[in-house]
């Protein structure tokens, strides 16, 4: 066998390099939640990606964990696009988290169009965010979501029910939310960094 | 200064732009046992058919081609269709023998120089599918019969001009009928007749003559009367063949709304509403309705718009003609961007967005939801409503349920409340309900109601997701 060569020689001499991930910037699209702004590498929801937030029911707090992103955007005059929503939004109840409504458009569609119209909305470039409730989305699906959302540099939200969660995903952000026995949110993936083992707990504020 | 747009194959392109066809296709006309050809296309003429000839001796030339009946108010309407896409150019535009002519010196101002004004009008008519010839000269005549002579030329004063037309062949200056017999007298040439002295013109050839010499130089008014674009668009094509499926409609669709779009931008105007008549045999017909939420005028949308009602048309039998009718045309705003503006470049509007949904999910599939000044929650919001409402102090949830639904099983945990909404009388839809915000075992947040005073019967009418 050879001699010994020493590690730190070849790092030297550029012949060896250490392999690490590249830096992950920091985003401007905080969530608005300061716990989950601080577990999350981007700092907020990954830009022009698609997020995933998984529910065992509906109503368990799941706007409460946009609206404030959807607040923001509104304010700006940026329109927000929701596809498909399950109820009807109430708009007193989404004024009152500071959305501008006028700036919100809903549009219902057959189920079999769901994927057809948010890919529309994201691809456009005119959308700051959309949100959809697609029932039929496999791994395929949820890929086109996610390059539409990245040619359109939109933010892509995407809730499905929790029995998804083993399934694979192409989302940049997966969150499953748990109602029982008390509402907290996971963090199941997140792009560019570890998955907290923590749970972030969701403080539902009733105004 | 004026501009001449010469249509040579007028007849001919109106009958190829609906039907592109690289086969030999002629136009015949004439009684029905003496039909002559009047137009052929290359590969006719190319195979030795010409114009003039009898359809039977071309009959006996070639075996196969198509021979299209000459139709005289189709070439009219061809005809003032591209005057009303000239309209664009200039305000006085007026009509000559398969030739547009349009006053274009205020225009130059507004389009640049006449090399820049010259190719815009060129693109316009090879987009359309017309072969044209231009030429631009002070006078409208003398426009006229210089495109007449050769593509291209401008003349932009009028001693250019008089040397110009001194040599322009008497055959080519479309002078009066009496004329016929100059070039067998020695007169060949436009320059030797302006010589001749004019009393003797008069009293060989008439007054006619002269007037016609002097319109071409300018020294009397052309006497034209302006075009003016009509107030509906109305455009029918007939299907050579008959189509039964939708997918052969798209070429001539995509034609016709092309049409609209460039006779829109001609008139400066947007189109709000159109109809798609597609005619059945037995004089039926099927409409398809194009509403649009704004006017809009650019070619490709008004294409993707119409192209998307068109797909959820069950056609009830074989399409022999369509027709496009815009009565709707009110004035068009383009939109304004912001300078600062953070979407990417290439961004849709978001108005274009909606029509694109609109056009494949239903007119009635996005909307934007407003409140209203009801305090029933139920009517407390609609569709497009803008009513001035300050933010309610009471809580209100997310969700919204189209129905209240009961709430089974063990009581629900309750958070806030109770809030009574109560009143109606004005309409007979009256309520009279105790809210709260309880939480199921599941651990959701509901509004719920009960009647007032119980605390039993829950009524689940909305989430607070």
């Amino acid at each position: 066998m050879s001699a010994v060569v020493q590690l730190s020689s070849m790092f030297d001499a550029r012949q060896v390099w250490r392999g690490r991930a590249a830096p992950v910037p920091t985003g401007d699209q905080p969530t608005g939640w300061h716990a989950l702004d601080a577990v999350l590498p981007t700092g907020g929801w990954p830009d022009a990606s698609l997020s995933e937030i998984l529910l065992p029911v509906d109503g368990v707090g799941e706007l409460q964990l946009v609206l404030p992103t959807l607040a923001r955007l509104t304010k700006n005059k940026r329109s927000v696009v929701i596809v498909a929503p399950p109820y009807v939004p109430c708009v007193a109840g989404w004024r009152q988290h500071g959305v501008d409504m006028r700036r919100v458009e809903i549009v219902n569609s057959a189920e079999n169009d769901v994927l057809w119209a948010t890919e529309q909305c994201l691809r456009s470039g005119s959308c700051s965010a959309v949100l959809a409730w697609p029932h039929r989305a496999d791994d395929r699906a949820l890929r086109r979501l996610q390059v539409a959302a990245d040619t359109g540099k939109a933010l892509a939200f995407v809730f499905r029910d929790r029995r998804h969660l083993s399934n694979a995903s192409p989302a940049a952000l997966r969150l499953e939310l748990e109602a029982m026995p008390r509402a907290q949110i996971w963090v199941r993936k997140c792009r560019g960094a570890n998955v907290p083992s923590q749970p972030i707990p969701l403080t539902r504020h009733v105004h | 200064m004026w501009a001449c747009l010469l249509l040579p194959h007028l007849a001919l392109d109106g009958i190829l732009r609906r039907r592109p066809t690289d086969g030999p296709l002629v136009l015949v006309d004439g009684p029905i046992n003496a039909r002559t050809i009047v137009a052929a296309n290359a590969s006719a003429r190319a195979a030795g058919l010409r114009v003039g000839q009898r359809l039977t001796a071309a009959q006996a030339l070639l075996a196969q081609f198509d021979a299209v009946p000459y139709d005289r108010d189709g070439v009219d309407k061809w005809h003032r269709f591209l005057a009303a896409v000239a309209y664009r150019y200039s305000s006085e535009v007026c009509l000559l023998p398969h030739a547009i002519v349009l006053e274009v010196s205020k225009s130059m101002g507004l389009f640049g120089p006449w090399p820049k004004l010259e190719s815009l009008l060129r693109s316009d008519l090879t987009d359309l599918g017309f072969r044209h010839r231009i030429a631009a000269a002070p006078t409208a005549h003398a426009a006229y019969v210089l495109a007449g002579v050769s593509d291209g030329q401008a003349v932009l004063t009028s001693d250019v001009l008089r040397r110009a037309l001194r040599q322009v062949p008497v055959q080519k200056s479309r002078l009066p009928a009496a004329a016929a017999s100059l070039p067998g007298m020695g007169v060949r040439t436009l320059g030797q007749l302006m010589a001749l002295p004019r009393d003797g013109l008069r009293r060989r050839f008439g007054a006619e003559l002269l007037a016609t010499l002097d319109r071409l130089t300018g020294d009397i008014p052309s006497g034209l009367e302006s075009f003016r674009p009509p107030d509906v668009f109305d455009l029918r094509i007939e299907l050579l063949h008959e189509v039964e499926n939708q997918s052969m409609l798209v070429f001539p669709v995509r034609r016709m709304t092309g049409d609209l779009a460039a006779y829109l931008a001609g008139r400066d105007g947007g189109v709000q509403r159109f109809l798609l008549r597609l005619e059945h045999r037995d004089g039926c017909h099927t409409d398809v309705s194009v509403g649009l939420l704004a006017a809009e005028r650019d070619a490709g949308m008004l294409f993707e718009f119409a192209r998307g009602r068109l797909e959820h048309v069950a056609l009830p039998g074989p399409v022999i003609a369509l027709r496009l009718i815009a009565r709707d045309l009110p004035a068009f705003v383009p939109v304004g961007r912001d300078l600062f503006d953070e979407r990417p470049a290439n961004a849709l509007p978001i108005e274009q967005l909606r029509e694109r949904l609109r056009a494949r999910l239903g007119d009635s599939a996005v909307y934007r939801l407003g409140s209203t000044t009801d305090p029933r929650p139920e009517r407390a919001q609609q569709v497009a409503a803008t009513a001035n409402v300050a933010v309610e102090a009471h809580p209100r949830p997310t969700w919204l349920l189209d129905r209240p639904i009961p709430l089974r099983g063990m009581a629900p945990l309750i958070l806030s409340g109770p809030e009574r909404l109560e009143t109606g009388w004005w309409d007979d839809g009256e309520v009279c309900r105790d809210y709260y915000v309880v939480e199921t075992t599941q651990g959701q947040h509901a509004w719920a109601f009960c009647p007032p005073g119980e605390q039993a019967g829950w009524m689940i009418h909305g989430w607070f997701a």
